[in-house]
């Protein structure tokens, strides 16, 4: 027999299940009036068709990325210029030498700036990720002006008949006004060379992140315009839920998802398999 | 991201006195509020309802709801238990080896190496100690320069073997070599690893076992999420822990992770990391965390 209402125990466990899985109580507040709503309009819900309304719903918070596959964005501009943005630690550099290797391996012309100047041998560990995938490198001496090395980095691109430029930056806390200034500033400087660069700014999250994720999606939205997010670490056991809320509301796709340390470990999205890894228990 | 928690109960508190019918259920409702704050803090799910099932027996206790200002009341039962439950035994870093050493763990891009250097730094100008920075991440990309780099700075020797691939003859090592320099504490910087990663996971209890550590820190982002019980967790299990290290203070996360870890794993937060300047180290104060948490 049907029930006309979701039991207030389903609501509980999904209410855990989300928390749990760092979607925050807004959003999880949110998707449980949006399910106990259809499951009113809908008069009779079983548990599945429950789940596959709960995955709907949640399916529709995740924004489409605005690049569909048959129209690729890399190939249409050149050279196709990403900046990679995001709090410390986060894993910004190492997403760099998987994006580098991948597109290494579509058969495209890569360069990366190491316009991380500030933190101890970050050009090193770039420098390394450039040498293990094979592909150039742009870089100046420790405490360079990061803007100078993002512009000489697009400069060598376009002489060099460069395809993808990725430009690393130093990992800045989004609270912080001037570092956030300097990001502003890179941009510009790039623009003095290339009016639409960078044409993707990358901004990474680390999943294990809590909610504070939000505030890093604003600040870095409101300082660079991100048009894309890059949710790494999810090899472990945190599942990254906060993405749903933040997608919802800056309307900003996630493009890839980081499971490991290797340079193989990048994935691009997928939002079926994101939303059934938030259910799953660990 | 949500009203000051004072003002929020102190209205919902008016509006059950205007009702002149308080009874249990209404401090239920109000309990409510303040795990949703918790949680919305980060604070672990199941963590924020078994302390806030505790706030409500106290509350109902203290007779807050005749009080003139119950919801001044409530906030300040809630402020001292969080500060209670992080707080207490806060004891000092062992360093009464010879030399004494100290290991450090945690995830990837916690902020162990910062960390360590930090706490080398401290030790050296704050104890008058002669500190010596180990180099056991033998995997991420730059990690040795990187420490390198840091001992520099504050002009602190490092250790490494340039080339090995083996944690642990380079802590064992490392310790042989401080003994016939005189250095008299250790601290050895290792590689960020998952609690699922069981081979990595052995990788550091076989490091423990190697050199017996005076003292074991945890070092952990302060922006973690519901996750960081499962990760404490299992670190204090492998581990057994003496302190924890929170970081990136000087963000504006709650940092909710602080009382779950607290919660789970019942071992003290020993320092606070509130930046990338190697003087930015502090000792943990219970009392502004618990401030933090409640965005006061
Ligand atoms: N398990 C796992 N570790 C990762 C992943 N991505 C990055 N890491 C690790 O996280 C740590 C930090 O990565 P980085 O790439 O240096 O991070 P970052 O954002 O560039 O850091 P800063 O430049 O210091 O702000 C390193 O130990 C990486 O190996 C991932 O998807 N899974
Ligand atoms: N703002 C801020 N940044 C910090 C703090 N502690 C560390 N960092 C930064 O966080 C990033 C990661 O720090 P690391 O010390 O490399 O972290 P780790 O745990 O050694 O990383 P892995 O070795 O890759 O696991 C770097 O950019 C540091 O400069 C802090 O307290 N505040
Ligand atoms: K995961
Ligand atoms: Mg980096
Ligand atoms: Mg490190």
């Amino acid at each position: 027999a049907g029930k006309t209402k979701v039991d207030d125990d389903v609501l509980d466990d999904l209410e855990e299940s989300l928390i749990s899985a760092d979607v925050g109580v807004e959003t999880t507040l949110r998707i449980i009036e949006r399910i106990q709503k259809r499951a009113k309009e809908e008069k009779y819900l079983n548990t599945s068709e429950l789940n596959n309304i709960l995955k709907s719903e949640i399916l529709s918070m995740l924004a489409e990325n605005t690049a569909p596959e048959s129209k690729d964005p890399v190939q249409a501009t050149k050279p196709y210029v990403i900046m990679v943005v995001g709090v410390n630690g986060v894993g910004k550099t190492t997403t760099i030498g998987k994006l580098a290797y991948m597109f290494k391996n579509q058969g495209k012309k890569v360069l990366l700036g190491a316009a991380d100047t500030f933190r101890a041998a970050a050009v090193d560990q770039l420098t390394i990720w450039a040498e293990r995938v094979d592909v150039p490198i742009v870089k100046q001496q420790m405490g360079a002006d990061p803007a100078s090395v993002a512009f000489d980095t697009l400069k060598s691109a376009v002489s060099n008949d460069i395809d993808v430029v990725i430009i690393d930056t130093a990992g800045r806390l989004h609270n912080k006004v001037n570092l956030m200034n300097e990001l502003s500033k890179i941009r510009r400087v790039m623009q003095k060379l290339l009016p639409d660069a960078p044409h993707e700014v990358l901004l990474v999250l680390d999943g294990s992140t809590g909610q504070n994720a939000f505030m890093q999606a604003k600040e870095f939205t409101s300082a660079t315009d991100v048009t894309a997010m890059a949710l790494t670490k999810l090899d472990g056991t945190a599942k990254g839920g906060v993405v749903l809320g933040i997608s919802d509301q800056f309307k900003i796709p996630v493009k890839y998802i980081g499971v490991g340390e290797k340079m193989t470990d990048l994935k691009i999205f997928d939002r079926t398999e994101f939303v059934e890894s938030l259910f799953r228990n660990v | 991201m949500f009203e000051n928690l004072t003002d929020r109960l102190e209205r919902s508190f008016k509006i059950l006195k205007g009702e002149g019918k308080i009874t249990e259920i209404n401090v239920a409702e109000t309990v409510k509020d303040i795990r949703k704050a918790l949680i919305e803090a980060d604070v672990n799910y199941k963590v924020a309802k078994s302390f806030t099932d505790d706030i409500k027996r106290k509350a109902l206790g203290m007779n807050v709801l005749t009080a003139v200002k119950p919801g001044q009341l409530m906030v300040k039962l809630v402020h001292d238990e969080l500060a209670a439950l992080m707080g207490g035994k806060a004891e000092d870093i062992d360093l009464s080896g010879n030399p004494s050493v100290i290991l450090i763990a945690g995830l990837q891009g916690s902020g162990k190496t910062t960390f360590s250097a930090k706490l080398a730094n401290y030790l050296k100008s704050k104890k008058g100690k002669h500190p010596m920075l180990v180099a056991g991440d033998v995997y991420r990309p730059a990690a040795i320069e990187q420490l390198k780099v840091l001992g520099e700075q504050i002009n602190v020797p490092v250790f490494t073997i340039p080339d090995s691939k083996d944690p642990v003859s380079i802590a064992k090592d490392a310790i042989k070599e401080a003994k016939k320099n005189g250095q008299d504490v250790v601290i050895i910087d290792t590689a960020g690893r998952l609690a699922i990663d069981e081979e990595m996971m052995k990788e550091v209890e076989s490091i423990k076992k190697a050199v017996s550590p005076n003292e074991i820190l945890f070092v952990v982002d302060s922006m973690t999420g519901q996750d960081a019980v499962n990760t404490a967790k299992e670190f204090n299990d492998r581990l057994d822990f003496n302190g924890v290290v929170l970081t990136k203070l000087d963000g504006d996360t709650r940092g909710g992770a602080a009382l779950s870890i607290r919660a789970v794993v019942d071992k003290p937060i020993k320092f606070v990391s509130t930046g990338e300047k190697m003087e930015t180290l502090d000792v943990f104060h219970p009392d502004r965390m618990a401030d933090r948490i409640l965005g006061m």
